[in-house]
């Protein structure tokens, strides 16, 4: 009973095929609450597929095993997935019955740069800006579980590392547990406190840093560390 | 080195003199935007034939009268109020089909776009509908409603239900499915998911359809206006063939061009205000 007071997700023996493809292959995993997870892994490798499982989507896959998540999750996609008929408060407010929930979302926007777009259609904002707006709808809800599926992969590489420092801000703060889904291996070492490999729907690997935050690039852990997870992910880093 | 090179022993090669041509331009592929109003051109031009061949003999008024007479005939029937009474009459037909077969067709679409019993129950019936000609149920529609207003309204109300019901219904069927997903997530519930995420998303699809419909309840309009009324821009117009008033013919068609247009005009203009959201993406 105790695994169920610490561990904020709980996965055992969770399987997932499509139309008879098998995508996850038994997977088990704890993750302690307020742990921040990468998940690594090359394209068609299961992170995705895992991640939206403990989203409760993806209802046409056949599922075996079982899994537990806390009672509030928030996901945040890729695209921002604004609805463009919405203004951007609006977006953030989307579903809250709370009378408080304007106040609230507007502070959120401050809080993420974005306090004079509240009234701003979504098309008008950046790419970078969206994302912002994106992420504030998600930590807006105060959840115990962010999914988040590579939210910064489409983002250019400045807007990139003040995203990572915006996301680490908010997320120090209420400590959600994070897992994040990524092909960076960079922002994962900078982010997380633990690393996972899937290969072929499975985990592979398993890697805990312990290191503070801010880290820095040229740390001896993470130097290591990052050949490890390159050669793993099948990049030859002797070559470049 | 003058010597050698201009003894033609020493080709100079090709790209040295392509260099001296200055900078290169690029191929325009799609034609340049045309200024406001150039677009009336090809009108006038036809308008300007016309009257001249009228004017010059060329066409008599007997086979089509000038552009000139048809204007002052229909400021003249303006004015002594003999085409006013005839205009409302049009346009309430037209506007009491339009209203009714948009509000009918926006209902189906929702039933059957939201709800699998709804799909089955009415989707099969309107494709059924769509594939029967309206003409070919005047005969049917005059036996069960007359020859009179009713008849006129229902069958407009059927040619314009279909339109309104297949756009609407495709663009709800049609919801981005990240969209969805995100409505999930959110735990929004059903009836939060089709007031803020349906229903918007289907609005441009539900404008197409208006459009559409605007235009077909007018051509519905004329073909009926032939059946058994005192009144109507179509009665005018058949009335005028008996008596050979070519001018008053040509009245009628500039009447359901003009309105026609008006029409599309505010159609577009009440979709530009609903989807203010979009015009963002173009500026």
């Amino acid at each position: 009973m105790n695994v169920h007071v610490t561990n904020s997700v709980v996965l055992r023996d969770l399987s997932r095929s499509f139309k008879g493809k098998s995508v996850l292959d038994r997977i088990s995993l704890d993750v302690p609450r307020g742990q921040f997870v990468s998940l690594l892994g090359e394209s068609g490798s299961g992170k995705t597929t895992l991640l939206r499982a403990l989203a409760s989507l993806d209802d046409d896959a056949e599922t075996s095993g079982r899994y537990t998540t806390p009672e509030s999750v928030s996901v945040l996609f890729q695209d921002a997935r604004l609805l463009p008929w919405k203004t951007v408060i609006e977006n953030l407010t989307l579903g809250l019955r709370d009378p408080n929930a304007r106040d609230v979302a507007a502070a959120m926007l401050h809080e993420v740069g974005l306090g004079d777009k509240a009234d701003a259609w979504p098309a008008t904002l950046s790419g970078g800006q969206k994302q912002r707006a994106s992420l504030a709808r998600s930590l807006l809800r105060a959840p115990d579980l962010l999914l988040a599926d590579e939210p910064f992969g489409a983002l250019d590489a400045l807007t990139k590392l003040r995203m990572q420092a915006l996301l680490m801000k908010l997320v120090e703060r209420t400590r959600p547990t994070v897992i994040l889904v990524t092909h960076d291996v960079d922002e994962a070492l900078r982010l997380s406190d633990r690393v996972l490999v899937l290969k072929n729907g499975r985990i592979a690997e398993d890697h805990a840093i312990s290191l503070p935050h801010p880290r820095h690039d040229h740390q001896a852990e993470i130097i290591s560390l990052r050949a490890r997870l390159l050669k793993s992910l099948g990049v030859d880093t002797d070559t470049i | 080195m003058v010597d050698i090179s201009t003894s033609g022993l020493i080709r100079q090669p090709a790209r040295v003199e392509r260099r001296t041509t200055t900078g290169r331009q690029a191929t325009r592929l799609t034609p340049e935007k045309l200024p406001a109003g150039v677009r009336l051109l090809g009108p006038a031009i036809v308008l300007v034939i016309w009257e001249a061949a009228s004017r010059l003999g060329f066409l008599s008024p007997g086979t089509l009268a000038a552009p000139s007479t048809a204007l002052w005939t229909g400021y003249e029937m303006l004015m002594d109020g003999s085409l006013l009474p005839h205009l409302t009459a049009s346009a309430g037909r037209a506007y009491s089909g339009l209203l009714l077969g948009v509000v009918a067709g926006v209902v189906l679409a929702l039933l059957s776009g939201l709800t699998r019993t709804g799909e089955a129950l009415i989707d099969g019936l309107v494709q059924i509908k769509r594939a029967v000609p309206t003409l070919a149920l005047i005969p049917l529609v005059i036996i069960w409603l007359g020859i009179g207003e009713a008849m006129k309204i229902f069958l407009i109300f059927t040619a314009v239900l279909i339109p309104v019901y297949i756009n609407t219904h495709a663009a709800l069927r049609g919801i981005d499915i990240g969209h969805v997903e995100l409505a999930r997530t959110l735990g929004l519930s059903r009836a939060e998911f089709i007031r803020h995420v349906a229903l918007p998303g289907a609005l441009p699809g539900f404008f197409v359809s208006l459009r559409l419909a605007v235009a077909l309840c007018w051509t519905a309009l004329v073909v009926l206006e032939l059946i058994n009324t005192q009144t109507g821009i179509g009665y005018l117009m058949n009335r005028a063939r008996d008596w050979g008033q070519t001018e008053i013919i040509v009245v009628g068609i500039i009447i359901y061009a003009v309105l026609g247009l008006v029409s599309d005009a505010l159609v577009r203009l009440l979709e530009q205000r609903a989807l203010s959201y979009r015009r963002a993406l173009g500026s």
